[in-house]
This record gives structure tokens, C-alpha cells and sequence, in this order.
């Protein structure tokens, strides 16, 4: 066994001491910027920098990581029984975490296999911005912004005023067709529906919503739970229109329709003037990939399904 | 609108996803086994029209669509994402032009 120097002891506390000292000043102006306390790591070897990314730093963060990309930490992804009927994510025997420090938790088991398999699909490195369903898992359950439903429904509707559906062109001719040969069939079928009048408009201010049409889907609304009201606000954002998200919704029409009427003079112009993958492509294929992943998140969280079974009688 | 695609359209290209991601042993994988369980449990109905098959084909539908998308988009991403710093004739060969060559060398050079 190797006799210890004491020299050398001494030499290293010192190191230590150094490195550590520097380290925790550099710690305390990123936690008072952050805004979170926490005891920091006490020894540090010099290679390594403060690398440590910040989901694993912060308990009680009020903000999220910006991490976008990190090494895959774990070989299997399977999904338990919580407690309550709540279902959990174990990746490699430990359970998965929100980026807020809560057990994850998903409310189905459907939910719960989709959320498992955009973790098994990544290889080497996770890709977060590809993992849409764990985003609005996440966001439902962390509410970062701390927003009750009411303002969520507030902030849903106000697309309404200014929805894509509504707003015409008045040239070229073309166009205006198009828009009223594909938008119009969405409009009539919302009005029937809910029996609001909504209208559309080729004026710069957009169409005039009545308070009544406000008031019926404000109660429709308000009928949906927490989760699922996370998620339709997300469809809406994204296809920035609140009579195709209810289309999506109600299974009036698919995601693809959806997203191309979302897009439909793009689609036009693509058309006219050629197509740009790099471009238009990508724009396509993540706005299909979020607005699936939001009306598959409503679908999940607003159903219950149970199974009878009929017996064959003669 | 237009109607969904048949149900045995979708479950096939399901299964087709989840094997291109996989691999070797996709059979074994939570979602295969859990999508095969949805599309023989809504497969029997007595009705002639069930609203919630009607809505499980739809999910499924919207189940496929973002697993489509998601590995189309990721794939676009990998190809022309910022990497940082590239080489010029990389950078032109993404949209699909080629530098000049001139075999004598440039004037200036030696």
C-alpha cells in the first residue's frame, strides 16, 4: 500500500480549496441569476468545467434547461403502474422526472406508451425538440407558466379574432377561389355545429366576432379537462386557427388536412413559384408532427374507454 | 371532408414505423403490441356505425401521421441543420450548386 506524502495531502487541499473557492463563486452568480439555491458540488477536478447540464442541478428551478440535445443515458424504457391508476416511465430501473423535478406521471396507458416510445426511438443522443408528446406530458403537469384553465381558454380564443380560416384575400382571383372552395366547407360545418356565426372577412381588422359565438366556445371549452385544454391551446397555436382545431378535434377532418389548410397559401404560392426543401419541407413536416402529437395528446386525455363484451345469444 | 384511409392501411404503416425505428426486434417493443391490442379490440362491433371506431381509427390515423412526420422532419434536420461551420463547397452542394473551377489557378496564386 503507498505511503501517503503528507506534502503532497497538504498540496492537494490547497488545489482544492482553490478550485473549489472559484467554482463556488462562479456557482453563487449563476444560482442568484437562476434564482434557485442549492448546495454545490465540493470538489471539482480542473479538466471538467461546470458541465454539469442544468436539469440536474435544479430542484426547485422557476426556469426550464435550454438543454436541446444530450447523450442517451439509458438502454430500456418500460412503463409501470403508479399510484392513483397513474402510469410512470422507468428508464433503466429509475423513473422518469418532468424538467420541474415531479414524477412523472401520464394519466392512460396510452398516453404513457407514446410517451415510452419517443424515448426507446432515440439513439446516442436524445433530441428533445423531436419529442412532442413528452413536451405537453411535461408542460401539463409542471404549468411553468402557472396558468389557470380560464386563462388558457382566454388566451385560446383570442386566436379567434384573427383565425386563418377567416381571413381572405381579395386577389388573385386564383386564390380567393381556393380559399373559398377549401375554407369555406370548414366555416359552414363549425357554424352548423356549434350554431355560432362567425363569417369571414377581407378586411385588415379581420371578422367581427359576436359575443355570443365567444360565449358558446367559452362553455364547450370549459368543458374540457386541464390536460386536454393544454393541448387544444397547443393545435391552436400551432395551426394558428381555432375553427381547424376544432375541426381537428371533433374528427371532422385529419391531421394532414388540417395542417394544409393551415398552410393554404403557402401551398399556393409553392405551387406558382416552386418548392424549397429546406424550407417549406421542414416547416411542413414539423407542423405536421406537432399538431398530430396535440390532437393525439386531446385524444388521450379526454377519453375513457372500457371494453363490454356481448354475449352470443340464440 | 375526405374519409380515412381502411383501418388495415393504417395498422400496417404503423407496425412499418415502429419497425423502421426498432429494427431486429421490433416485435418485442411496448407500442407494437399495445397498437396490434387496439386495432383487434375495435375491430368487432355489432352497429353498423360505431361512433368509437370512427374516433380509434382517427387516432390511429393522427398516430401515424406523427410518426411519419417526426422521422421525415428529423431526417431534413440531419441534412440541413446548422452545423456550424461548413465547407464552401458543402454549403453550395445543399442548394444544389458547384463552385467555379479554374484548372490554370487564380492570377494571384503561384
Amino acid at each position: 500500500m503507498q505511503v501517503l506524502n503528507p506534502t503532497w495531502i497538504g498540496k492537494t487541499c490547497l488545489l482544492i480549496t482553490l478550485v473549489t473557492d472559484t467554482m463556488l463563486r462562479n456557482l453563487v452568480r449563476l444560482h442568484s441569476r437562476v434564482g434557485h439555491a442549492l448546495s454545490p458540488p465540493i470538489v471539482y477536478p480542473r479538466s471538467q468545467a461546470l458541465k454539469l447540464p442544468l436539469t440536474l442541478l435544479s430542484v426547485n428551478s422557476k426556469y426550464y434547461s435550454i438543454i436541446t440535445e444530450r447523450k442517451k443515458f439509458y438502454k430500456d424504457v418500460s412503463i409501470s403502474h403508479g399510484e392513483g391508476g397513474m402510469f410512470e416511465i422507468n428508464l433503466d430501473q429509475r423513473k422518469m422526472k418532468t424538467p420541474g423535478g415531479k414524477l412523472f406521471t401520464a394519466p392512460n396507458e396510452a398516453l404513457a406508451i407514446a410517451v415510452a416510445n419517443e424515448w426507446d426511438t432515440q439513439k446516442d443522443t436524445l433530441k428533445f425538440y423531436s419529442m412532442h408528446m413528452t413536451t405537453l406530458c411535461n408542460t401539463a403537469l409542471d404549468n411553468p407558466t402557472f396558468r389557470s384553465k380560464d386563462q388558457i381558454i382566454t388566451a385560446a380564443l383570442k386566436y379567434l379574432e384573427t383565425d386563418t380560416i377567416c381571413y381572405r384575400v381579395e386577389e388573385p382571383p386564383t386564390l380567393v377561389e381556393l380559399q373559398n372552395n377549401e375554407w369555406d366547407p370548414v366555416l359552414n360545418w363549425i357554424e352548423d355545429r356549434y350554431n355560432v356565426v362567425i363569417g369571414s372577412s377581407t378586411n385588415i381588422l379581420g371578422p367581427e366576432i359576436p359575443q355570443a359565438t365567444m360565449d358558446t366556445f367559452r362553455q364547450h371549452l370549459g368543458s374540457y379537462n386541464f390536460w386536454s385544454m393544454t393541448g387544444l391551446e397547443y393545435v391552436i397555436t400551432q395551426l394558428k386557427s381555432v375553427v381547424l382545431a376544432f375541426a381537428l378535434i371533433d374528427k371532422h377532418i385529419t391531421v394532414e388536412q388540417a395542417v394544409l389548410l393551415s398552410r393554404l397559401e403557402e401551398e399556393f404560392q409553392i405551387g406558382h413559384w416552386g418548392n424549397v426543401e429546406w424550407a417549406h419541407d421542414v416547416d411542413l413536416y414539423e407542423l405536421r408532427a406537432r399538431t398530430a402529437a396535440g390532437a393525439l395528446f386531446v385524444h388521450f386525455s379526454s377519453e375513457s374507454s372500457t371494453v363490454k363484451r356481448k354475449l352470443m345469444q340464440d | 371532408m375526405a374519409s380515412l384511409s381502411s383501418p388495415l392501411r393504417i395498422c400496417r404503416g404503423i407496425l412499418r414505423e415502429i419497425r423502421a425505428i426498432k429494427g431486429p426486434e421490433y416485435k418485442q417493443c411496448l407500442a407494437y403490441n399495445y397498437v396490434l391490442d387496439q386495432f383487434r379490440k375495435n375491430q368487432i362491433t355489432g352497429e353498423r356505425y360505431c361512433r368509437a371506431q370512427e374516433e380509434a381509427l382517427h387516432a390511429s390515423h393522427s398516430y401515424l401521421c406523427l410518426l411519419t412526420s417526426t422521422r421525415q422532419h428529423m431526417a431534413l434536420y440531419d441534412i440541413y441543420h446548422g452545423k456550424g461551420q461548413r465547407d464552401t463547397e458543402e454549403m453550395a452542394g445543399i442548394v444544389g450548386l458547384r463552385l467555379p473551377t479554374q484548372p490554370g489557378g487564380k492570377g494571384w496564386e503561384k
